[in-house]
C-alpha cells in the first residue's frame, strides 16, 4: 500500500451523458494535489466519487489498499476511511442550527440513538474557539446557519472536516467566495494538513493561490487527465500557460 | 456582555413568539365559545368529548407533521385508517384474538407506507401524486374486501377495550395515548438522530446525503411511520364506535392537515411543531361542536376553519421572515 487514493480507468456517466471517461488518478501519502481544469470538466464528479457521493460505472479504486465495491461504497464508508470532503455546495441545511450541522450523519448519541445536545453543542463552542475562530460576535452554537455569512459558512464546513480529524481532505472551491483574509485561513489550513502528514485534494480555479501549497497539480479536460505536473518542475508562468492551452483548445473544438 | 445578554433573551422570546401566538389564538378561540354557550363550555361533559375525539385525528396529524417536515406530503392516510380498520375488525371476528388482529391492522399501515415511501423514492413519483392514486386504491380495494359494509364487533366485551376505548377516572384514554406519542414524537423529531435526518432532508436533501444520511430509507421510513398512526387512529376508531363503517376516515384530509399548519409547521420542510400540532388538533377539531352550540349552522364551521388557518399560518409566517 503506497497510495492513499488509487483510481484507475474510472468511468462515469449520468443519464447518459459522460462526465469522466478513463480517468488514471493517485494521492500518495502526505501529499497535496491539486486539482485543475475548466468548468465542466470533471472535477467535483471525480472527487465526489472518492468521497462516496457518486458511485462509478467501470474501472477500479482503492483507498489505503481496500478495494472500493462501487455499488456498496457509501459516504459513511468513506468517513470511516478518513475521507473528509468539503463541498462547494458547502453540505449546510439553513435552517438548521450549527451544532446539528457539525454532527450531522455523526451524532454523539446514546445506545437508543438519541442525541447528547449537551456534549455536541460544548464541542462545537470548542471547533468554534479554536477551530473557526470565531469570537463574541453573535454567532454561537444555536445559530441557524442562515443567519452567517458566506465566509462564516466556509469556516463551518471546513472546521467540521478538521474536527474529524481526516487522513484525506478534499476542498472543493474552497477560496471561492472568500476575503483575502478568509483565503490566507484555508491555505494555511491545507499547510496544516500537510504538516501534520496527512493528504488533501484541491480543487480550484485560482492557481495563484493553490500554487505554493500543492505537491502536484493533475489537470482535467472533458473527463480526461491531460497533464500531471510536480510543483517542483514548473513555476506558475508555466502551469497558468498549460492551463490556458486547454482552455483554448475546448473553446476551439466547441 | 450587557447588550449580548438582552439580544440573547431577545432572541429566545422571538424564538416562542409562533407559539405564543398559537396560544393566544386557542385562548381566544375557546373563550369565544364559552361567552357564546357558557351552559356547554363551562361543563366537563363537552372537554370529555373533545378528549375522546381529537386524538384520532390528532394521531394523524402528528404522523403528518414528520412527513411535513421532510418536504414531502400523504393524502392516502383517510384510507389507511379505513383499511386498517377493517383488517382489525375482520382479524377480530374470525379469530376472536385482539392481539392479532392489532399485529395485522397495524402491519396494513406498515405495508402502505413502504409502498408510499418506494414509490416515492425508488420511482421518484412526487408524494402529493403518489400519494393521491393510493388514497383511492386503498379506499377502492377496503371497499372491496368489505363489499362496502359496515361491520359491528364486541369490542366492549374485551379487557382491551378499557386500554383503547374507556377512561382513566375522568380522562378518556384516547387523549392519553395522545399525549404519550406527543412526548414521545417530539423526542424522537427533535432529540433524536432519526428526527435530525428527517429535519436535514426537508431543509436541505443534497447536503443531507453529502453528510451520509440515507435519504431514500428515511423517507421509507416516514411514511411508514404515517402509516402506522392512521392505522392506529382506525383502530381506535373502531373501539370507540365498536363499529368499522367504509367510509371510515373520509373528510379527516383537510383537518388533518389544517392541525398541523394552524401549529406552525410548514409545507416548505426543514421545520416542524409537534406540541403546536397537539394544540393545532385541538384548535381545528373542536371547532364544529363549539360553533354547533353556539347556534350557528355548520356552514359556519368550515368558514371559521378557513379564517383560523389563514390568521395562524400568516403569523408564522411573519415571524419566521423577521428572524
Amino acid at each position: 500500500m503506497d497510495k492513499l487514493v488509487e483510481m484507475k480507468n474510472i468511468h462515469k456517466s449520468f443519464d447518459g451523458v459522460v462526465a469522466l471517461k478513463g480517468i488514471d488518478f493517485e494521492v500518495g501519502f502526505n501529499e497535496v494535489v491539486g486539482l485543475l481544469g475548466d468548468n465542466g470538466a470533471g472535477k467535483s464528479t471525480l472527487i465526489k466519487i472518492i468521497s462516496g457521493v457518486h458511485s462509478f460505472d467501470e474501472g477500479e479504486m482503492y483507498i489505503k489498499g481496500v478495494k472500493i465495491n462501487p455499488k456498496k461504497y457509501s459516504v459513511k464508508m468513506a468517513h470511516n476511511l478518513g475521507v473528509e470532503t468539503v463541498y462547494q455546495e458547502k453540505a449546510l441545511a439553513d435552517k438548521q442550527t450549527l451544532w446539528r450541522n457539525i454532527f450531522i450523519g455523526r451524532q454523539i448519541t446514546n445506545k437508543l440513538g438519541f442525541l447528547n445536545i449537551k456534549k455536541e453543542k460544548e464541542e462545537t463552542d470548542k471547533i468554534m474557539h479554536v477551530l473557526m475562530g470565531f469570537r463574541g460576535i453573535g454567532v454561537n452554537a444555536d445559530s441557524a446557519i442562515k443567519t452567517l455569512s458566506g465566509g462564516e459558512r466556509e469556516g463551518v464546513a471546513i472546521s467540521r472536516a478538521m474536527y474529524f480529524e481526516a487522513d484525506l481532505v478534499i476542498l472543493d472551491e474552497p477560496t471561492m467566495a472568500l476575503s483575502l483574509q478568509e483565503v490566507k485561513k484555508v491555505l494555511k489550513f491545507i499547510q496544516n494538513i500537510k504538516d501534520k502528514g496527512k493528504s488533501c485534494i484541491y480543487i480550484s480555479h485560482n492557481i495563484a493561490n493553490i500554487h505554493p501549497v500543492s505537491d502536484r497539480f493533475v489537470a482535467i479536460d472533458r473527463g480526461k487527465i491531460v497533464g500531471t505536473y510536480n510543483r517542483k518542475d514548473i513555476s506558475l508562468q508555466e502551469l497558468s500557460e498549460e492551463l490556458i492551452k486547454y482552455t483554448k483548445s475546448s473553446i476551439q473544438i466547441n | 456582555m450587557d447588550n449580548l445578554e438582552k439580544n440573547s433573551k431577545f432572541k429566545k422570546f422571538s424564538q416562542y413568539k409562533s407559539q405564543i401566538a398559537l396560544l393566544i389564538m386557542t385562548v381566544s378561540v375557546f373563550g369565544l365559545f364559552m361567552i357564546t354557550s357558557p351552559e356547554v363550555f363551562f361543563k366537563g361533559r363537552i372537554y370529555q368529548a373533545f378528549l375522546s375525539t381529537v386524538p384520532i385525528m390528532g394521531l394523524m396529524a402528528l404522523g403528518l407533521t414528520f412527513v411535513l417536515a421532510m418536504g414531502e406530503i400523504d393524502l392516502s392516510f383517510p384510507s389507511t385508517m379505513a383499511l386498517s380498520g377493517f383488517i382489525f375488525t375482520s382479524t377480530f371476528q374470525a379469530t376472536g384474538s385482539v392481539i392479532l388482529a392489532l399485529i395485522y391492522s397495524l402491519l396494513s399501515g406498515v405495508i402502505v407506507g413502504f409502498i408510499n415511501g418506494t414509490l416515492v423514492t425508488s420511482i421518484g413519483i412526487p408524494s402529493i401524486v403518489a400519494t393521491l392514486g393510493m388514497q383511492f386504491l386503498i379506499r377502492g380495494f377496503s371497499n372491496i374486501i368489505s363489499n362496502g359494509l359496515a361491520k359491528t364487533v364486541a369490542l366492549d366485551k374485551t379487557i382491551s377495550y378499557k386500554i383503547f376505548a374507556e377512561k382513566l377516572g375522568v380522562i378518556p384514554v384516547q387523549s392519553i395515548w395522545f399525549i404519550g406519542i406527543t412526548i414521545f414524537f417530539y423526542f424522537l423529531l427533535f432529540r433524536h438522530r432519526f428526527g435530525e435526518h428527517v429535519l436535514f432532508i426537508g431543509d436541505n436533501r443534497e447536503a443531507a446525503r453529502m453528510m451520509g444520511v440515507n435519504v431514500n430509507r428515511v423517507k421509507i421510513m416516514v411514511f411508514i411511520l404515517m402509516g402506522i398512526m392512521a392505522s392506529f387512529a382506525g383502530i381506535l376508531s373502531c373501539y370507540r364506535m365498536r363499529t368499522w363503517w367504509p367510509t371510515m376516515g373520509e373528510g379527516y384530509i383537510m383537518m388533518v392537515m389544517a392541525a398541523a399548519f394552524v401549529g406552525g409547521t410548514s409545507m416548505f420542510g426543514g421545520e416542524a411543531s409537534i406540541e403546536g400540532t397537539f394544540i393545532g388538533s385541538f384548535v381545528i377539531g373542536s371547532l364544529e361542536a363549539g360553533i354547533v352550540a353556539a347556534g350557528l349552522s355548520g356552514f359556519w364551521t368550515q368558514f371559521v376553519c378557513g379564517v383560523l388557518i389563514l390568521a395562524s399560518v400568516t403569523i408564522h409566517t411573519l415571524v419566521k421572515r423577521r428572524k
